[in-house]
């Protein structure tokens, strides 16, 4: 499914929106990526599932270089994005959630949503940096999103787990990347929360690419398109959730031991 | 500067200064280890090493005397019996210290840095109240003065090669407790993980306080090889603090082998280099050098690429 | 439903710029007409390290970099200032009787024969002026760029910053020639041929101090009420989330230093106008690990608190070093100890702990500061 073109690529420009080819790192000799490639299309949400140790959120680390690759490319929107700095590739339009919720505890709920608006992020932008009307009206249609509009000024430590959460995934939506990456968002939620945040991410993937790293599948068959399936860096097989279900290879990994 | 000499004079100064440098080699390796072992378990810097290393400057000192005065007969001897004193009294002090202090700063590296100087300071003036503010020399027992003739122009003096071998020694048990006993698979568990060192049964606390204890130890014993090269103030150890932390930092801070040869490096380069130039000049030009290269490299020189 | 109080971001709180009157009218009004000409002397030269301790405010208290080498930029702004006084006061006609004149005594007593080629651009005032200012920042820069684009930070640089104070103290100690060494640059007269060892002229250095002092204050105070703030705070707490909101990390933390150096530096050059001379005993390790204490004991997230920080520990100093020599360094330890203990925010923690809550426990809550700081302990937790 989903082999959809930007509207507006013209011939001879790439239609994947990111393209990582023959991706390879080795620490220390271990190679934890190996020879991995897949290609995402725009508008696409892509998981990828694998054991432990699989070298999922490795791939994540690479793509948005807090990792740098020993080989292979990775290709956005047709640029090469291994010898961009990070900053450059958020930039460009990648944005990125840790596992484990990574937001400022000692600013404000407002203040971590402001200081992830895509505006003044040169030094001195930051420095002559005006809390406008646009600006305001952003963050709080954004927190009216993410469940959180009666603690814009809370501070961010007095958070509940779920709630920080939500609010990483909301400063990543005022951030507006085109290719969003998630690494285990509904990860040690209560099961009232994790409902809400399905809710919460059908309606954000919405207009950009998602690549996603999640252990529940019965998340990972409601929104995957595609499936990558990572096993000891490699990749082991891909396609639709309904075929890697019946790959004989992933249901030797996942059960074979 | 190297016009004036012939290629042979130039061959004999490099080995003398060489061998020159092994006191400063041994005190820098003795310091660092005791640093090395503290910053790689615990992420602490202690400010105060300097001053432990002091104590034990003084504990050498007071041996010298007591035995001069008490037990001459003895007196080739002391040495050894300062050198002891010295590793009891630096460490006792070490794990008093950690109770009192280090553990309730852990995860605040910074203020850890803050609140050793504040120790550095008190343990200064405390030696300046108890053993004056002038400086004191030690007494070298003399089977331990003069030198070896090795050839016609290179002489190797005989206490530097008696620090250098306790310092092998030292280094030697060091890396045996830390390698081979059961002390040592704790400390590096807790290194590596202390939550789940703590999970399966480590008395992580007590861990830690020997360790201190230890590192402070070696420290004071670095003191004692230290009243050979120079002599011992309440400010002494100030300026050796940040000599050896560069050392650590630039051998890689978890690297036993890599503390050696950076503390061989940087002695080596600046007891050359005081013989061309003046003390202070070699100072400057080895620390920038070193200050360059951490710039460059800040991982240190001997380390791997490990995953963050 | 928001309320606009909490989300404006006004330059100042109302308690804010009360704080700064009070600090106008103590700086200009009760100390200048409660001290003699001598002891407001002496105030003026404490509120010169007044400046490092608000550059360590932005720099270790909001953005978390502790350096260890701010005696390093005060000393280099303080320098650049003596370089120019000192040529003032070498003319030829008062060097007369050296071998060479025209040049400052220590070199002729150093057989230095010509003036070297860094100390001519100190015979211009303007040029001195942006000197004090651009030497130690340019300095600052440099080494912010090596060390925080290579991701070196905390215990790091710390260590790698007092080594650097540690390699120029020798440097200017060992170079006696071009340097004055050890005594430093002494037997200063002139500012462009004003006279500034008058009492008059040190009661004016004494008011352009405490004017470039609130100067400095108003700049900080804009640099943690704007954005940039909120990202240092921000990059203290995540720097990764930081650079992943697509903020160069490292480009912030250079800013952040160098504002810290510039501000040192002015104290610097404050120094000296008032002092009368400049050393290397205000550069090394130890005055510069001093200065951290004196933002440590305000509290090292105040600007006020800095400040009086300052004041209070360089008044112990006098006081105990006066009387007690011996008790002093006992006293000094004990304060590094306790504040990291006992008293992570310093005095200003206590006072927004203790007495602000008196103050401001009437109707208006609106006066309230948000997100300035960390929170009373008695906040809910989660």
């Amino acid at each position: 499914m989903n082999a959809a073109i930007l509207p507006g690529a013209s011939a001879g420009q790439p239609e994947f929106l990111l393209a990582v080819e023959a991706l390879t790192v080795s620490f220390d000799g271990f190679k934890a990526v190996n020879d991995v490639s897949f290609y995402v299309d725009p508008d696409e949400i892509r998981v990828i599932i694998g054991p432990n140790g699989a070298g999922k959120t490795t791939v994540l680390d690479l793509i948005c270089g807090r990792t740098r690759a020993t080989s292979g490319s990775i290709k956005y929107k047709g640029s090469e994005l291994t010898k961009l700095s990070e900053s450059a590739i958020v930039q460009a339009g990648v944005g990125r959630k840790f596992q484990t919720p990574s937001i400022y505890d000692d600013l404000t709920v407002f203040e971590n949503l402001e200081i992830s608006y895509p505006r003044g992020r040169s030094v001195w932008g930051a420095l002559t940096f005006k809390r406008d009307a646009a600006v305001r009206d952003r963050i709080h249609e954004v927190a009216e999103m993410i469940f959180l509009k009666d603690h814009l000024t809370k501070r961010a430590e007095f958070l509940s787990h779920g709630q920080k959460q939500w609010l990483e995934i909301g400063m990543l939506l005022i951030q507006d990347p085109e290719l969003l990456m998630l690494d285990e968002p509904v990860a040690g939620m209560s099961v009232a929360e994790r409902k809400k945040t399905a809710e919460l991410l059908h309606q954000i993937i919405k207009g950009r690419s998602v690549l996603v790293i999640e252990h529940d599948m019965k998340f990972v068959e409601d929104i995957a398109h595609r499936v990558t399936v990572l096993h000891q860096g490699k990749v082991l097989s891909e396609g639709s959730m309904e075929r890697v279900k019946n790959d004989p290879k992933v249901v030797d990994v996942y059960l074979g031991h | 500067m190297f016009g004036d000499y012939s290629l042979g004079d130039l061959g004999a100064i490099f080995a003398m200064q060489g061998f020159a440098g092994l006191i400063l080699f041994s005190v820098y390796v003795l310091m660092a280890l005791g640093l090395a072992i503290i910053f790689g378990q615990m992420g602490v810097i202690n400010m105060a090493h300097g001053e432990f290393m002091i104590l034990g400057a003084y504990m050498t000192y007071l041996c010298s005397g007591f035995f001069q005065a008490h037990l001459p007969g003895l007196f080739p001897a002391y040495f050894f019996v300062a050198m002891a004193m010295a590793f009891l009294a630096s460490g006792a002090l070490g794990m008093l210290v950690e109770w009192a202090l280090i553990r309730h700063l852990y995860k605040r590296p910074l203020d850890t840095l803050l609140a050793t100087w504040g120790l550095s300071l008190i343990l200064q003036q405390a030696y300046r109240s108890i053993f004056g503010a002038r400086e004191v020399g030690v007494e070298l027992p003399s089977w331990m003065m003069g030198s070896i003739q090795a050839t016609g122009t290179i002489e190797i003096p005989i206490n530097g090669l008696f620090v250098m071998a306790i310092t092998v020694l030292i280094t030697l048990m060091v890396a045996g407790l830390l390698f081979a006993s059961r002390y040592g698979k704790q400390v590096r568990a807790v290194m590596q993980n202390r939550v789940m060192a703590g999970a399966v049964g480590i008395d992580t606390g007590r861990v830690d306080r020997l360790t201190f204890g230890l590192g402070c130890g070696i420290a004071g014993v670095a003191g004692a090889a230290f009243t050979m090269i120079g002599s011992t103030g309440p400010t002494s150890g100030q300026l050796y603090i940040v000599d050896t932390f560069l050392i650590v930092v630039f051998g890689g801070a978890a690297s036993l082998l890599g503390t050696i040869a950076s503390a061989f490096s940087i002695s080596q380069t600046q007891s050359t280099l005081e013989f061309f130039l003046s003390g202070s000049t070699a100072k400057v030009i080895t620390l920038l050098a070193v200050v360059a290269i951490l710039m460059l490299r800040p991982q240190g020189l001997f380390t791997l690429k490990v995953r963050r | 439903m928001r309320s606009p109080t909490r989300t404006d971001n006004p330059f100042m709180t109302p308690m804010e710029w009360a704080y700064l009157a009070i600090l106008c009218a103590l700086i200009f009004g009760v100390l200048p007409l409660a001290l003699d000409g001598f002891r407001l002397n002496l105030v003026g030269k404490y509120l010169t390290y007044a400046f490092v301790a608000l550059g360590l405010v932005i720099c270790w208290g909001t953005c978390g970099i502790l350096s260890l080498g701010q005696g390093v930029f005060f000393g280099l702004g303080g320098y650049c200032m003596a370089m120019y006084l000192k040529l003032e006061a070498s003319s030829v006609e008062n060097t007369k009787i050296q071998s060479t004149p025209g040049i400052p005594d220590f070199m002729d007593w150093n057989q230095v024969t010509a003036l070297p080629w860094f100390w001519t651009p100190f015979k211009s005032l303007p040029l001195t002026l942006v000197a004090v200012v651009l030497v130690p920042t340019l300095f600052a820069f440099i080494i912010g760029a090596a060390m925080f684009k290579r991701r070196v930070g905390g215990t790091y640089f710390a260590i790698i910053t007092q080594a650097i104070a540690a390699i120029l103290t020798i440097l200017i100690v060992g170079q006696q020639g071009y340097t004055g060494g050890i005594n430093g640059i002494t037997d200063l007269r002139t500012l462009h041929g004003w006279d500034i060892r008058t009492d008059s002229a040190k009661t004016l250095l004494y008011f352009v101090n405490g004017g470039l002092l609130v100067a400095c204050v108003l700049a900080a105070q804009f640099v943690k009420r704007s954005k940039l703030g909120r990202i240092l705070v921000a990059m203290r707490d995540k720097e990764d989330r930081v650079r992943f909101s697509g903020y160069s990390v490292a480009s912030f933390k250079i800013f952040a230093f160098c504002l810290a150096a510039a501000f040192a530096a002015i104290g610097g050059a404050m120094f000296t106008l008032q002092v009368g001379f400049m050393s290397p005993s205000f550069v090394g390790i130890v005055p510069s690990i001093e200065m951290v204490i004196y933002a440590a004991i305000g509290g090292r997230l105040s600007l006020f608190g800095a400040i009086y920080g300052t004041l209070l520990v360089n008044w112990a100093k006098t006081t105990f070093s006066e009387s007690f020599p011996e008790l002093w360094l006992f006293g000094l330890g004990a304060l590094f100890i306790a504040v990291v203990l006992a008293f992570p925010d310093g005095l200003a923690g206590l006072w927004r702990q203790h007495v602000a809550p008196l103050l401001t426990r009437r109707p208006k809550a609106a006066a309230l500061p948000q997100g300035a700081g960390p929170l009373p302990k008695g906040a809910p937790a989660e």
